[in-house]
C-alpha cells in the first residue's frame, strides 16, 4: 500500500493528466459536484458523491452511431466510430463502481455493445472510499462495502493524505506511472479510518434494509401487489430518478434529418416515459402505475432474474434525494417487503 | 398546524362532504414529503404531514383527481391557489368537485441549501425561533432559518389565497417582492454575458422532463416534445443548442399562463434558474402590457390571447434589441 500526502495530491493530478485524460469530481458555483476534465489548479470535490453519475462515462447521454447520406439512388453508410482515448476517472465511489459491473453484464453480454466496450476498454477506474456516509446511502444492502470501493485502483483518505490500492492489471500499470511520487502507506493509521467508517454504516438510517423479500421468483407476487397503486399515484413520470440512476440502462435509437444526410444516434430513455418501448401497435405500458412498477420491478425483481440474483440498484441514493415528490426505490421496498 | 389541519379534514371526511383528502405523506426522513390522497381518518393520522419541507405544489394532481368519483379536499397554499385559479380558467380543474381550504405558505425549506453548507448525513432538522437545529450523523449543526428558505419562497409574491372555501390561519397579502431582481441584472448584461450565463445553467440539463411535467402550466395531453409528429421530440439533443431550444420554446408555450409558482427550479436536480426565463416573460407583459399577474383571477383575459388597439407593436423587438 502507497501514500501520498493531501498536499501533493494536485501534482498527481498533474503527473496523470500529462499522459492521459483524467477526470475528476469537483464542486460546482451551486456546491453540486460534477465530474470536469481535470485542469492544472482544479480542486477535488468534497461532496460524496456527484449529481450525475459515472455511468456517463461510458454509456453517455447521446452518442452518434452512424450517419447515412443520400446521392442519387446509392445511400451511403458511415461508420463514424473511432477508437477511443484512454482516461482516467478519479474519485469514483464503491456504488458507481458497482454499476460498472451491471451495466456490464447488459452491454458486454452477447451481442457485445462495441460502442460501450470502446469506451469501458480505455478507462482506468480509480474508486475512492468513502468515509462520509450520506443519510440516503444504503449501498450495504446490496453487499457494497464503500470501505473497499474497488474499480481498476482503490485510494483511501485518511484525512491528511491517499493510501492507493492497485486491483487489476490496468491498475498496475497506473501505479507504476505514478510509483516515484508515493510514499510507504501507514496500514494502522487507514484501519482506525476504515473502522470509524464502518461504525457510522451501521447507524445509517436505512441500514436495516434488506433485499431479502425480493428477487427473480417473487415476479407474480410483487407484480400483483396493490401496492402499486398508491405508491405511483403521485409520481409525475418525469424519469429524472432514471437518469440520475448509475445502473439506468435504456435507451432509445433515433434517426435525425440533418437536411443533407441522417444522423442516427442513440440517447437515454425512461420506462417512466409514455414513449417507453413503443411499438407499431402502441405501448404495452399505457398508464403511470404501470411505467412506474417496470421501473421497479426491473430493479428488484426481473434484473436479479437474468442476472444471477444481482439486483439492479446500487443503494446510491440519487433517487431518494432528486425525485421531485420523493418516492424512491427505498419506499418502494419498504411497502412490498414480507411484513 | 398540522393538528388542526388534520383534525377539520376528518371532519370534512366524516360529514361526507368530501370523500378524499389531497395532503403530503411522511417520508424516511423530515424532508422527503411526498403529495398523496387520504381516504380515512386513520390513515390522515398516521402520515399526514405539513412540515417546512411540504413545498410540492398540489394543484395540477387536481386536473386528475377533480375527475374521480366525489369530492376531494384540498390544502393550498397561497403560491398554489393561483395556480389552482390558472387552472380553472383553462378548464383544466372541476370546480364543484374540489373543496380548498386555504393554508398559510412558508417560508419553506430547501434541503439542497441545508447540505450545500456542508451539513451532511442529515437526521433531524428542527427550528428553534428561526435557528434549524440540524441533527446528524455526525453530531448537531445549526444554521440561520432564513439561509435555508427555498428559492421560491424567498422571492414569494404574495401570501393571499386568491381562491378557497375556508381558511386555516390568516389571509395575507400580495407582497412587494424582488423576485424581477435577477432578470433586471440579466437585462443589464451584454448580450454576450447573457448568452454565456445561460448556455452556463443550460448545458447542465440532463433533460429529464421534471421541469415540465411539475408545471401546473404544462398540462397538454401530448406536449410537443413527446409528439413524434411535431418533428421535435427528442429525448436528447442532436446538437448542443438544442437543450436551450427545449426551454426557449417551453418558456414561450406557458408565457402569460406562468403563475411563477417556483416549482420548476425546485425541481430540477441540475439547479438551473428556469423561473428567471418565465420572469422574463413575466416582467415583459407587466411593463408592454400593464401588471398582469396569471391565476390572479378567473375571468380577466391575458394581454397574450387579447387583442387591444393601444399594444404594442412588434417592432417592439427591434426597438428593446438595440444595445
Ligand atoms: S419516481 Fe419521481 S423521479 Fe421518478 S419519474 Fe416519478 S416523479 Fe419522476
Ligand atoms: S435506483 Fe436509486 S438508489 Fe438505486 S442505483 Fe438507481 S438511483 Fe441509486
Ligand atoms: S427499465 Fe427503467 S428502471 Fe430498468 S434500466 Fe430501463 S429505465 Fe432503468
Ligand atoms: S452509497 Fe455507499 S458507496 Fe455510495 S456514496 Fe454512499 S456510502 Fe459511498
Ligand atoms: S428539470 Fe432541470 S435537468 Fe430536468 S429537463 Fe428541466 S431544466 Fe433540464
Amino acid at each position: 500500500m502507497f501514500r501520498i500526502s493531501a498536499e501533493k495530491l494536485n501534482d498527481l493530478f498533474d503527473r496523470i493528466a500529462s499522459k492521459q485524460t483524467l477526470y475528476i469530481p469537483v464542486d460546482r458555483e451551486d456546491k453540486a459536484a460534477e465530474y470536469k476534465k481535470y485542469e492544472s489548479g482544479m480542486t477535488l470535490s468534497s461532496a460524496l458523491n456527484t449529481v450525475r453519475s459515472a455511468k456517463d462515462f461510458f454509456f453517455p447521454q447521446t452518442e452518434n452511431l452512424a450517419e447515412f447520406r443520400l446521392s442519387g439512388k446509392t445511400i451511403e453508410v458511415k461508420d463514424i466510430r473511432s477508437e477511443h482515448e484512454d482516461f482516467v476517472i478519479f474519485g469514483v465511489r464503491a456504488c458507481d463502481a458497482r454499476s460498472f459491473g451491471i451495466l456490464d453484464s447488459v452491454f458486454l453480454s452477447e451481442p457485445v455493445d462495441t460502442f460501450y466496450k470502446n469506451r469501458r476498454d480505455h478507462g482506468t477506474i480509480v474508486t475512492m472510499a468513502c468515509t462520509r456516509p450520506e443519510e440516503t446511502c444504503f449501498c450495504t444492502t446490496f453487499g457494497i462495502n464503500p470501505t473497499m470501493p474497488g474499480g481498476d485502483v482503490s485510494v483511501f483518505p485518511d484525512g491528511t493524505g491517499y493510501s492507493f490500492l492497485a486491483n487489476t492489471e490496468k491498475g498496475k500499470e497506473f501505479m507504476a506511472e505514478i510509483s516515484d511520487m508515493l510514499e510507504e502507506g501507514n496500514p494502522a493509521q487507514l484501519a482506525k479510518v476504515q473502522e470509524n467508517t464502518r461504525n457510522i454504516l451501521k447507524r445509517l438510517p436505512l441500514a436495516n434494509l434488506k433485499t431479502d423479500s425480493f428477487g427473480g421468483e417473487r415476479l407474480m407476487k410483487h407484480f400483483s401487489s396493490e401496492k402499486w397503486a398508491e405508491l405511483s399515484e403521485s409520481c409525475i413520470g418525469c424519469g429524472t430518478c432514471t437518469f440520475v440512476c448509475p445502473t439506468c440502462q435504456c435507451y432509445d435509437i433515433r434517426d435525425f434529418d440533418t437536411g443533407n444526410g441522417i444522423k442516427r444516434f442513440r440517447c437515454w430513455d425512461s420506462c417512466m416515459y409514455s414513449d417507453f418501448t413503443k411499438m407499431a401497435h402502441g405501448n404495452s405500458r399505457n398508464s403511470q402505475l404501470e411505467r412506474f412498477r417496470q421501473r421497479f420491478m426491473h430493479k428488484l425483481v426481473y434484473h436479479p432474474s437474468n442476472h444471477e440474483g444481482e439486483f439492479g440498484c446500487v443503494g446510491c441514493g440519487r433517487c431518494l434525494s432528486k425525485c421531485p415528490i420523493s418516492m424512491n426505490i427505498v419506499k418502494v421496498m419498504k411497502a412490498l417487503e414480507d411484513k | 398546524m398540522q393538528e388542526a389541519m388534520i383534525k377539520r379534514a376528518k371532519e370534512l371526511l366524516a360529514d361526507g362532504t368530501v370523500n378524499r383528502v389531497m395532503g403530503w405523506k411522511k417520508g424516511e426522513f423530515v424532508y422527503d414529503t411526498t403529495p398523496a390522497v387520504f381516504e380515512t381518518a386513520e390513515e390522515l393520522e398516521k402520515e399526514f404531514v405539513c412540515n417546512d419541507f411540504t413545498q410540492a405544489n398540489l394543484s395540477k394532481y387536481l386536473i386528475k383527481e377533480s375527475r374521480k368519483e366525489g369530492k376531494i379536499l384540498a390544502f393550498l397554499k397561497p403560491c398554489d391557489t393561483y395556480s389552482f385559479n390558472q387552472l380553472l380558467k383553462e378548464h383544466r380543474i372541476i370546480r364543484e368537485n374540489v373543496y380548498v381550504i386555504g393554508i398559510p405558505g412558508g417560508p419553506k425549506l430547501d434541503m439542497e441549501k441545508i447540505k450545500a453548507k456542508g451539513i451532511s448525513g442529515i437526521l433531524d432538522v428542527k427550528n428553534e425561533n428561526f435557528t434549524l437545529k440540524i441533527e446528524t450523523l455526525y453530531g448537531t449543526e445549526t444554521m440561520p432559518f432564513y439561509e435555508a428558505v427555498s428559492g421560491k419562497c424567498a422571492d414569494c409574491k404574495s401570501k393571499k389565497h386568491v381562491v378557497y372555501d375556508e381558511l386555516i390561519g390568516e389571509d395575507g397579502d400580495v407582497l412587494a417582492s424582488r423576485r424581477f431582481d435577477m432578470v433586471e441584472k440579466l437585462e443589464n448584461m451584454t448580450s454576450q454575458e447573457r448568452y454565456d450565463f445561460w448556455r452556463g445553467e443550460l448545458s447542465k440539463c440532463i433533460r429529464c422532463n421534471a421541469c415540465r411535467n411539475v408545471c401546473p402550466a404544462c398540462t397538454c395531453e401530448n406536449c410537443v416534445f413527446d409528439n413524434p409528429k411535431s418533428g421535435i421530440d427528442q429525448k436528447a439533443a442532436a446538437d448542443s443548442f438544442e437543450e436551450n431550444m427545449f426551454h426557449i420554446i417551453r418558456a414561450f408555450h406557458v408565457a402569460g399562463r406562468c403563475t411563477d409558482c417556483g416549482e420548476c427550479s425546485r425541481v430540477c436536480p441540475q439547479n438551473i434558474p428556469l423561473h428567471l426565463l418565465n420572469r422574463k416573460f413575466i416582467k415583459d407583459i407587466n411593463s408592454l402590457y400593464g401588471e398582469y399577474q396569471a391565476g390572479a383571477d378567473t375571468t380577466s383575459k391575458c394581454p397574450l390571447t387579447d387583442y387591444d388597439t393601444d399594444d404594442c407593436e412588434p417592432s417592439i423587438v427591434h426597438e428593446r434589441g438595440v444595445e
